[in-house]
């Protein structure tokens, strides 16, 4: 319990006094995570919509195949893009592997099929009569889609939520593409898991509670908008 | 109109590969880029953190670190996935150099393993001079140990002392494996009251929240030696054989080797490694 607080104390003393190796890793997973989630978002919304408002043979089957996706082992992920990354492996020439960029892809398999999933689900449950009243009333194909997810923002805007809580608090993947190195590739949840392992427990349960703090001020931005929106 | 928006998908996935593209940027500066796998001993330790940045500003290379066990170190390096390799597996080295993988195998430091246990000291090991004996006497009153039990360099010397004891390990209720880095194996100990093989500098730097005390140390068959070898290049062209070899020389250079020999005498009172002469 003392370690808890002892934490808390270390956690105040390193946001106070501005620790520069704190504050860069904190702003590397806040833009790694939050690149991985833009483009899930574009990606997710996009498929999302599109498989939603088409009818197709098999659409329950891929609807299947999103919804298991939307929980697939990020660690599973995360070996995957390593061996795709690897100098031997296909993108290899690329040198991508270790870099924050790797971080982002491996992130963004994780994040888009979670936001493709919701948004099918967001925009499955608004009345079939707004569409075909839209285009009734005139509404070109693509205005008709807006005004879908228009009407649909508020759980698309929770897509957004849960597609960068799972990648901001996601580990295996991180540590396995991106390799915890200092001052390139180490992020708060990887930090974390090192300061563990080398018995720095106050460190780490510091680092946990900027990683909640992070957290806390990214879903009130999102949720203010969300609130707005109503 | 399907066609279309299957067209109109890939666009969209060709933009966003691009701008992933773009942000990495890292393709250029890849001469720049080292990668050194190495132990989680070493990592643990800090000396990297010491070593590592005046290697960087004297050469202008990017270092880039990760830590394993020896064991899949090894086996990353064998796929060619890294420049250079700073483990201590003397067997598993020997076959690597070998077998061609590497080059320039080179002894950069050692220090000594150390047998700790919790101090009521249920096997009655405390201040014995032979770590061989030590784990018959472990073994013959039935007590705890914690293993590794991840193909690490510590767990390829606790296996080598186990081989010359002639005693089976496997399945004993005596013997647990916890297949994690160091520090979490020596909290597990800790918990559990059991002894286990560690590497001086991860004990010293956990000392103050643990209460297990060294009972065996500076014994013959825990000596500890770390090398430091560059990947064949003729193997693995895409291997950054001039940053591997730099780094490489850096250690064994005086500089190098004066860090590393000043390691630790700030913080732990006495040096975590020894150079040689």
């Amino acid at each position: 319990m003392d370690l808890i607080i002892d934490g808390l104390i270390e956690a105040i003393r390193l946001l106070w006094n501005g620790n520069s190796e704190v504050f860069a890793i904190t702003w590397l997973s806040l833009k790694v995570s939050g690149t991985a989630t833009l483009i899930s978002v574009f990606l997710g919304v996009y498929t999302g919509v599109t498989i939603a408002l088409s009818s197709f043979w098999g659409k329950r089957a891929v609807v299947v195949l999103v919804n298991t996706c939307m929980g697939f082992p990020p660690v599973v992920i995360g070996l995957v893009v390593t061996i795709f990354l690897w100098r031997s492996g296909p993108l290899g020439n690329f040198g991508l592997l270790y870099t924050p960029t790797a971080i982002i892809i491996a992130q963004t398999i994780i994040a888009a099929p979670i936001v493709t999933g919701i948004s099918i689900a967001a925009i499955n449950q608004l009345p079939e009569k707004l569409r075909l009243q839209a285009l009734a009333l005139g509404a070109t194909r693509l205005q008709m889609v807006w005004l879908l997810i228009r009407e649909a923002r508020l759980p698309l805007l929770a897509a957004i939520m849960a597609g960068f809580g799972g990648v901001i608090s996601e580990i295996g993947a991180s540590i396995m593409v991106g390799g915890n190195i200092k001052g390139h590739t180490r992020v708060l949840t990887t930090a974390t898991a090192m300061e563990t392992s080398k018995g720095n427990f106050e460190l780490a349960i510091a680092l946990s509670i900027i990683l909640l703090l992070l957290m806390i001020v990214v879903n009130s931005v999102l949720t203010t908008i969300q609130m707005k929106g109503r | 109109m399907l066609k279309k928006r299957f067209f109109a998908l890939l666009g969209v996935l060709f933009c966003a590969l691009f701008v992933v593209g773009v942000l990495g940027g890292s393709a250029v500066a890849q001469e720049r880029n080292i990668i050194l796998t190495t132990t989680t001993s070493v990592q643990d330790s800090g000396l990297l953190d010491a070593l590592v940045p005046v290697f960087e500003k004297n050469t202008g290379y990017i270092v880039k670190t990760i830590s394993v066990g020896s064991g899949q170190a090894m086996a990353m390096a064998k796929r060619g996935e890294a420049d250079v390799l700073l483990v201590h597996s003397p067997k598993a080295e020997e076959e690597f150099v070998n077998a061609g993988f590497g080059v320039n195998r080179r002894l950069v430091m050692y220090n000594y393993f150390v047998l700790v246990g919790p101090p009521e000291d249920p096997a009655k090991v405390n201040g014995m001079k032979s770590a061989k004996e030590a784990f018959e006497n472990i073994a013959k009153t039935n007590s705890l140990f914690v293993s590794r039990g991840d193909n690490s360099g510590t767990h390829a010397l606790e296996k080598k002392v186990w081989g010359l004891t002639g005693l089976v390990t496997d399945k004993q209720s005596w013997y647990q494996e916890t297949g994690l880095g160091m520090g979490n194996t020596l909290s597990v100990a800790n918990e559990k009251g059991g002894y286990t093989l560690t590497d001086k500098a991860t004990y010293l730097s956990l000392k103050k929240k643990l209460r297990l005390i060294i009972v065996v140390h500076e014994s013959k068959e825990l000596y500890n030696a770390y090398s430091v070898i560059e990947i064949n290049s003729e193997k693995f062209p895409k291997v950054n054989t001039a940053g591997a070899k730099a780094f490489a020389d850096f250690l064994l250079s005086d500089e190098g080797q004066k860090i590393i020999a000043k390691y630790g005498v700030e913080s732990f009172g006495e040096g975590l490694f020894f150079v040689k002469q």
